[in-house]
């Protein structure tokens, strides 16, 4: 990984003055080298990190196992690449073990997810069946804690 | 009724801590950003934190063996083995204390008559000479240079030995310099210890924390196991402060007298300090590389910025300090300058002087800490250096 990359993953701040003042570097030279990951697909974008039940309302998200049928050419990736392109999907991935997708669906409520499954979902030729699981609350997001973790208001602010 | 008079005449002696002073003022500032921290910004790994609590999960409650649980020995022998060459055996020669401070500390009284005297290096951690006062000992400080990064300078030891001395304390990568002793000099002053037949006290807290180059024991040259006392813990590497567990290494002969001391005073290190230390040990390598990299990362932007600004700054080999000289690019003496930059830039850092008057002319800047907030605080820092320099109170930069 670049080092421009490694930190604004660390500093989580894309901001390029911050970045080159960071690394020690021109702010050209950074908007440069972004550009670039950006053209060969290395970095996709920018995504705030949210506190999911602080910030989505009443948004219901769930975890749907779903089995397909493989085709004869391809296997699984043109039903993986279709049941992406749903706006509800934010997350797609083929598995190893009793089911083929791991798909995360995102809607206002419980019954918008359902019906999103059942209808649009399992509809699809080629799905052979689904397990929906709806996640309840976050304690972990991309590697966050959501509950505190250190927080030590009596830490010395000068020591030895 | 006299309070001092019931105080004892060597403690009333005893200086006041510089970095205690500071501490009272930068308390009252909650805004501030401080780089005055002596300690990791990172909370322990939970890996380390999760094993202390699944042993008080089990009761484990209780006193343990006086030197420490032999379990806990057998993986510092390990550990220590691996990584800095020595074998000792967990049964005699190590005994776990309650941090370093109280291995330095069992270390003075048990090797010093009254008189004894002591070299060590500074600027230097804060205790060293307090505990040799303590010990009825006699401080010789020598000088590190600014010229030389604060590095190791046998020389300089052999210049100030004098009769009388009996034991030689160090401390690489050095609190607060970030200086380091390389293999060279590390076996000068070995030669130095044998022909003058002293005995060393090594404290290698920062051992881990050594981006440049190797750290070298001097425990691990020719002849020197027998004559020196490893001192190390888990504060540091593995960000261990609070559980306050740390050990020490040597000949039989010198732990039982450390023992002796250690059995009466402190009883042991607290059990569940000693559990999570034993998981340290056994999985926390790869937290260690983790933060070592931050670190490096971190002081490679702190000393950047500190000489861009004009504030002549070294690259520290070790530790997570940066010592940066700022009186001769600004006119103000080093205690002048933290309390101004953080009454008018409020950000804290630590005198030079807290380190002993070697620390003379320079701060040290702990970067310990986010990088969001070393952004802020080096741009606050060099705001208020061009402002010194802007209302003619300083001399022009040192080239």
């Amino acid at each position: 990984m670049s080092d421009l990359l490694a930190m604004i993953q660390e500093t989580r701040d894309p901001n390029p003055a911050s970045l080159a003042k960071v690394l020690g570097r021109s702010v050209d030279e950074i908007e440069g080298e972004l550009q670039t990951l950006k053209d060969n697909g290395s970095l996709l974008g920018w995504v705030p990190l949210v506190h999911p039940s602080k910030t989505d309302g009443d948004q219901v998200r769930a975890v749907i196992e779903v089995k397909i049928s493989p085709e004869r050419e391809g296997g699984f990736d043109r039903l993986a690449h279709r049941i992406s392109k749903f706006e509800e999907v934010e997350a797609c991935h083929l598995m190893s073990g009793a089911y083929d997708l791991l798909v995360i669906v995102r809607g206002k409520n419980l019954h918008t997810v359902a019906s999103f499954v059942s209808e649009r979902l399992a509809t699809i030729e080629g799905v052979l069946s689904t397990a929906t699981h709806f996640l309840l609350r976050p304690y972990k997001e991309h590697g966050h804690l959501l509950g505190k973790d250190g927080d030590n208001s009596e830490k010395p602010a000068v020591s030895a | 009724m006299n309070p001092q008079e019931y105080i004892a005449e060597h403690v009333q002696g005893l200086p006041r801590s510089g970095i205690r002073d500071f501490f009272a003022i930068v308390s009252e500032m909650p805004q501030a950003i401080s780089l005055g921290i002596g300690e990791p910004d990172f909370v322990t790994p939970w890996k380390i934190r999760e094993s202390s609590i699944f042993a008080l999960e089990r009761g484990k409650t209780s006193y343990t063996d006086n030197r420490g649980l032999l379990s806990l020995r057998q993986e510092i022998s390990t550990y220590v083995e691996k990584h800095f060459g020595p074998t000792y055996d967990p049964r005699s020669e190590v005994l776990v204390t309650v941090g370093v401070s109280e291995a330095i500390d069992i270390a003075l009284r048990a090797l010093l008559n009254p008189g004894d005297k002591v070299l060590y290096h500074e600027p230097c951690y804060v205790s060293y000479a307090p505990s040799i006062s303590l010990a009825f000992g006699q401080a010789i400080p020598v000088a590190t240079n600014p010229d030389d990064s604060f590095a190791l300078d046998p020389d300089a030891f052999e210049q100030a030995w004098e009769p009388g001395c009996k034991v030689l304390m160090l401390n690489f990568p050095t609190n607060p310099t970030g200086g380091t002793a390389d293999r060279e000099k590390l076996e000068k002053l070995a030669k130095f210890a044998v022909e003058k037949d002293l005995i060393v006290i090594s404290d290698e807290i920062y051992a881990e924390l050594t981006y440049e180059g190797e750290h070298l024991s001097i425990a691990a040259l020719p002849g020197m196991q027998e004559r020196t006392i490893f001192l190390h813990g888990f504060s540091k590497a593995f960000a261990m402060t609070g559980f306050r567990v740390g050990f020490a290494c040597g000949p039989d002969w010198l732990i039982d007298a450390m023992m002796k001391i250690h059995q009466y005073c402190m009883m042991c290190a607290p059990i569940l300090s000693q559990e999570a230390a034993i998981e340290a040990l056994r999985h926390g390598s790869e937290d260690v590389a983790r933060m070592r990299e931050q670190y490096a990362k971190r002081r490679d932007f702190v000393v950047r910025r500190f000489n861009e600004m004009g504030l002549h700054c070294h690259l520290p080999r070790g530790s997570f300090y940066a010592f940066p000289a700022v009186s001769a690019s600004t006119g103000l003496d080093e205690v002048e300058f933290c309390h101004r930059l953080l009454r008018e830039a409020e950000v804290a850092v630590v005198p030079g002087t807290a380190f002993g008057p070697h620390g003379e002319g320079h701060v040290r800047a702990s970067f310990s800490t986010s990088y969001e907030k070393l952004v802020k605080a080096t741009d606050r820092m060099e705001r208020f250096v061009d402002q010194v320099r802007a209302d003619g109170e300083s001399i022009p930069a040192a080239g």
